[in-house]
């Protein structure tokens, strides 16, 4: 019997990225959405997340472990490439090459966005979901954040979508060439509508009207 | 002014420029070569042409060029090398359709034997490893084979034309000192003799294989392999059909303990 565990990690790495951390990265564009419906509706959207039971224990095991696998397994895979674009200036070759940079964007971001907005909470003894919409929305209402934010956003939706495409090669769901074509396009159009949720809920977020709001609110 | 013109003509030369190494482990060194140009020239008669003459652009009287090449015809894949930056047969690079000066180099992924000899042994252990034959020896009468559909024979056909030139394997990104990936043509391999209706009988084997350490998963998709391959194998479709194979063979293993 030859050894599989190579086999076995790279398909768990494909694996978590879907499942657990992709779909986490829909339901947090979902919530944070709510936050262009005005404070209100990002405050309701927030309790009622926080009203999960067992909340801690989903984000450890749920979350992080399983994102902390994808993002250092995949540093693992980013530097045993040897990139060749500048010989093969192909469509494909191109992703592969921006699937493993915005891997490692992606990963930057995530640390400073975790430490920002959810260590932070961790200081507070009784969070409110108020006080987490004033603190997003006075990190948001710096232009250059909210610009990075938004440089983010996109590199994370990127390597979402083209890990999506290369997901269903991987586990052999697209096949032949007319699959992945297909898929190619069902994945462009879901970047940019991804993206647009995730823009707009910065911009929401960034307008100095929705910090008034938050303050009204309390 | 027409006999200038025709003296030109005459001296016509093709640029090349040489990524030589005298042996495996002296250092790569680059060297330019001026031959005459005659029609047709591909790459293999231009070397030619330097072991007739094997005088480099300073005048220098030097070893001529080293290379390996068979059948001249893109089906035995011995005069792979990187020709203008791209992997390729020698023979079939035609020197009217190049742009001067032509850079030619051995395909780097390979240890280099001299010049642009490389090993290309690994691709043959690859083989072994992933038991790309059907096991039919013996004495006794095995009776008639399987019948096959014409489908499934025109699909083989094109994963068959692999010609083990080590072409997609200089091209994959995942393919280099740092990772022990045996490449796409192995997974071509594979995927041929498991569609094999004789073939399918050790088809657990394969695939147990292939998914071994720096097998199939190791792939990327980068899809340069099917870009670069001289024979247009599906490689890329043979990827994702033996990942199929892959998911199926891994539940039902998990599921038979």
């Amino acid at each position: 019997m030859s050894n599989q565990t190579d086999f076995l990690n790279r398909r768990l790495h494909s694996l978590l990225g879907v499942i657990p951390v992709g779909f986490f990265l829909l339901e947090h564009f979902y919530t944070n959405y709510h936050a262009t419906q005005g404070a209100d509706a990002f405050v309701e959207a927030v309790n009622f997340l926080w009203a999960i039971p067992l909340l801690p224990v989903l984000e450890i095991f749920f979350i992080f472990i399983p994102l902390m696998y994808h993002a250092f397994y995949g540093l693992y895979i980013v530097f045993r490439a040897k990139n060749n674009v500048s010989q093969f200036g192909t469509f494909r070759n191109y992703m592969f090459v921006i699937q493993r940079i915005t891997g490692v964007i992606t990963l930057i971001f995530i640390i400073w966005h975790v430490w920002q907005t959810r260590i932070q909470l961790l200081f507070d003894s009784t969070p409110t979901a108020h006080e987490l919409a004033m603190d997003t929305a006075s990190i948001l209402s710096n232009d250059v954040t909210a610009i990075l934010y938004g440089i983010a956003v996109i590199s994370t939706v990127f390597h979402f979508c083209n890990g999506m495409w290369s997901f269903l090669v991987s586990w052999g769901i697209t096949i032949g060439p007319r699959a992945q074509l297909v898929s190619t396009w069902v994945w462009i159009v879901a970047f940019v509508v991804i993206s647009y949720f995730g823009i707009s809920s910065i911009l929401a977020f960034n307008d100095p009207n929705f910090a008034i709001n938050v303050t009204a609110l309390q | 002014m027409s006999e200038q013109t025709a003296v030109v003509e005459q001296q016509k030369t093709v640029h090349l420029i040489f990524t030589r190494q005298d042996g495996p482990d002296s250092k790569p060194y680059k060297e330019e070569f001026h031959v005459p140009y005659r029609k047709n020239m591909n790459i293999i008669s231009a070397m030619m042409e330097i072991q007739r003459n094997p005088v480099n652009s300073k005048g220098e009287t030097v070893a001529p060029i080293q290379w390996e090449s068979n059948c001249l015809e893109e089906v035995c894949g011995a005069c792979s090398m990187v020709i203008n930056g791209k992997p390729r047969q020698a023979c079939t690079a035609l020197v009217d359709k190049l742009q001067q000066p032509i850079r030619i180099g051995p395909m780097n992924t390979f240890p280099v034997v001299r010049d642009l000899v490389v090993n290309r042994g690994r691709m043959f252990d690859a083989l072994k490893k992933v038991k790309a034959w059907i096991p039919v020896d013996g004495t006794h009468d095995l009776g008639p084979a399987p019948r096959q559909s014409a489908i499934e024979q025109q699909w083989r056909y094109e994963l068959s034309k692999c010609m083990t030139c080590g072409v997609c394997l200089e091209a994959c990104p995942n393919v280099n000192d740092n990772s022990a990936f045996i490449g796409p043509f192995a997974v071509g391999q594979v995927t041929l003799f498991n569609a094999h209706p004789t073939g399918a009988l050790n088809k657990e084997e394969r695939t147990d294989a292939l998914i071994s350490d720096g097998g199939l998963q190791q792939c990327g998709n980068s899809q340069n392999c099917v870009q670069a391959c001289p024979k247009g194998i599906p490689l890329t479709t043979a990827i994702a059909t033996m990942n199929r194979e892959a998911t199926k063979h891994m539940f039902k293993k998990w599921l038979s303990f």
